[in-house]
């Protein structure tokens, strides 16, 4: 989309935003390049779902630039920045319920088609989605139950549904509000396993509180709390770092 | 079973008038208009989720486009019908403007407050659409030189429009489109996420139910051959939405059997009690409390539960 290749997939400046007087996101600057894997971290209020928010465009910043590829996205609408190649997945999950798991990821693939402003054929006859929509399911190991509508399958399942839904769509840079919330042990290898496989044509920023499983899958970490970025860098200099310590490992 | 069901409903729907009088022909008409009409609303409210209280002003507005351009500017019913719909198309384009910028309970008031204007206007642009007293003396058409002005070639005219109506609305909810007006329905902002633009979604879904809402309203005013200002009215909205939820609305049969429904109660009710309304109240509140996705969705749970037991 742009001639030059952009140095970042994922660029930040100066971002704000403040809900009254309090300050959810406070001068936030952040590049991100393509295939980076990103960590954020920090306490509850810290201000990273407030910040995915408005990388998505479901929040409009006060001031401050975000650009996607080197292209100025800050006004642009959450579902132009799809388009861009920007996916995510929610903290709660986001699914339709009522939906079969195939149907689910379907609407994933069918949102950058232009397919989906056919009015007069169904959904069935685009054989290529179904088979698409599929092969991701078995990607994720959800294959077996494709035919089954949401609200019958595990909470763990779900989370690996939302990780399918925005992965079927080939993000260029993908979003992950705590992908292994609430997983026991077993599911939270499992969608490790998952993350680490994600192709390095997407970048992935991930909000994870589980630093065990999270601090693996990360090369690069940035530490927010009350809306500013206290520490940003290499994983191991920001983990070595003593403010890291002291907001978030509490000692 | 259900096919067989559906051949003998198809049947005698089409042989109707060969065993009924004329008020059970009539009768059978004007639940075929409200039909088409619930029909329309049920894209919105049942599909789309956007709960509208103002679609009488689409039924009203053809209506009203209609006698006018036949009695005032003596077109022809052909070129009326053209003018009426195109221009109910119009209107539905630039009320969506309007009511979409909001949803849920704002919308609904907006809807409700253009229908309000338009009632308004009907009532005292008495020049042009004779206020109170209505616009009398209108004719019905005759299409392909068949004159309908017998209550079975009526019937038969009205059974075919609204069998393509029908048809027209089920493509439109089952296809890829109507995929993604459920999922906007259900989660507006995950489809953005996924690319989706759910106001052009929505936007498209209430000009289109403009259409077929207007198409009702042409049927309307060929069956009564007269048109006054209650038919734009907030008590004609909501007796179709009515209507829709007491069938079941996101259901392609719901809105047909409540449509149905209503129109019985308001027809045979009204010959007993004088206050039918509140008649109308109590039905509903019955269905809303035994049944509360509908009569079609209640009646096939019940359906299957009793098959499901007997075995």
């Amino acid at each position: 989309m742009n001639s030059p290749t952009p140095d970042y997939a994922l660029e930040i400046t100066n971002l704000n935003k403040a809900f009254g007087g309090l300050s959810a996101t406070h001068n936030v600057s952040l590049a991100i390049r393509p295939g980076e894997r990103r960590l954020i971290i920090g306490p509850n209020g810290a201000g990273k779902t407030t910040l995915f928010n408005q990388i998505t465009g479901d929040l409009r910043p006060n001031s401050g630039q975000i650009r996607l590829f080197g292209t100025d996205v800050t006004h642009f609408t959450p579902y132009k920045r799809a388009h861009f190649g920007l996916s995510r997945t929610y903290q709660i999950i986001t699914l339709f319920s009522g939906d079969t798991l195939e149907h689910n990821v379907t609407l994933g693939l069918l949102g950058l088609r232009p397919a989906r402003w056919q009015m007069w054929r169904p959904l069935s006859f685009y054989g290529d989605l179904a088979t698409e929509a599929k092969r991701t399911l078995d990607m994720v190991g959800l294959l077996h139950l494709a035919a089954h509508p949401v609200s019958d399958i595990a909470y763990g399942e779900k989370r690996r549904v939302e990780l399918a839904m925005a992965l079927a769509q080939k993000p260029r840079v993908l979003l992950l509000d705590e992908p292994l919330a609430g997983l026991s042990n077993t599911e939270r290898s499992t969608v490790k396993a998952l993350i680490a496989s994600i192709p390095r044509q997407t970048a992935v920023v991930m909000i994870e509180h589980d630093m065990d499983t999270a601090l693996d899958l990360a090369e690069t970490v940035t530490l927010l709390n009350y809306g500013r970025v206290i520490v940003d860098g290499e994983r191991d200099t920001v983990i070595a770092d003593e403010r890291t310590r002291e907001v978030y490992l509490g000692t | 079973m259900t096919r067989i069901a559906l051949a003998v409903l198809a049947v005698s729907l089409a042989i109707l008038p060969f065993f009924a009088g004329d008020f059970y022909i009539n009768l059978a008409s004007q639940a075929l208009i409200a039909a088409i009409f619930a029909l329309s609303l049920n894209l919105l409210v049942g599909y789309g989720g956007m709960t509208s209280l103002g679609h009488a002003s689409f039924l009203g507005v053809a209506a009203y486009i209609s006698a006018l351009m036949t009695t005032r500017y003596g077109m022809g019913h052909g070129l009326a019908a053209i003018v009426s719909i195109a221009g109910t198309t119009l209107m539905a384009a630039f009320f969506g403007l309007i009511a979409l910028r909001a949803t849920g309970l704002g919308f609904l008031m907006i809807t409700l407050a253009l229908s309000q204007v338009l009632w308004g206007l009907a009532y005292r642009m008495s020049d042009v659409t004779n206020g109170d007293n209505g616009i009398t003396g209108l004719t019905r058409p005759m299409p392909f030189g068949v004159p309908l002005d017998n209550p079975a070639s009526f019937y038969w005219f009205a059974l075919i429009v609204a069998v393509f109506a029908f048809a027209m609305m089920a493509i439109f909810v089952s296809s890829s489109f109507g995929s993604t007006l459920k999922g906007v329905r259900d989660q507006p902002r995950r489809m953005a996420a996924l690319g989706f633009n759910p106001w052009m979604i929505r936007w498209i879904t209430f000009v289109y139910a403009g259409f077929w809402g207007g198409v009702s309203g042409l049927l309307y005013v060929y069956y009564h051959k007269y048109i006054h200002p209650t038919s734009l009215s907030t008590t004609s909205s909501a007796e179709a939405l009515l209507g829709v939820i007491a069938g079941g609305s996101g259901t392609l049969g719901g809105p047909v059997v409540g449509a149905t429904l209503v129109l019985l109660l308001k027809n045979y009710a009204s010959a007993y009690v004088e206050r039918w309304n509140m008649l109308l109240g109590l039905v509903f509140l019955f269905i809303v409390l035994v049944m509360p996705t509908g009569i079609t969705p209640g009646l096939r749970k019940l359906v299957t539960s009793m098959r499901g037991g007997s075995r």
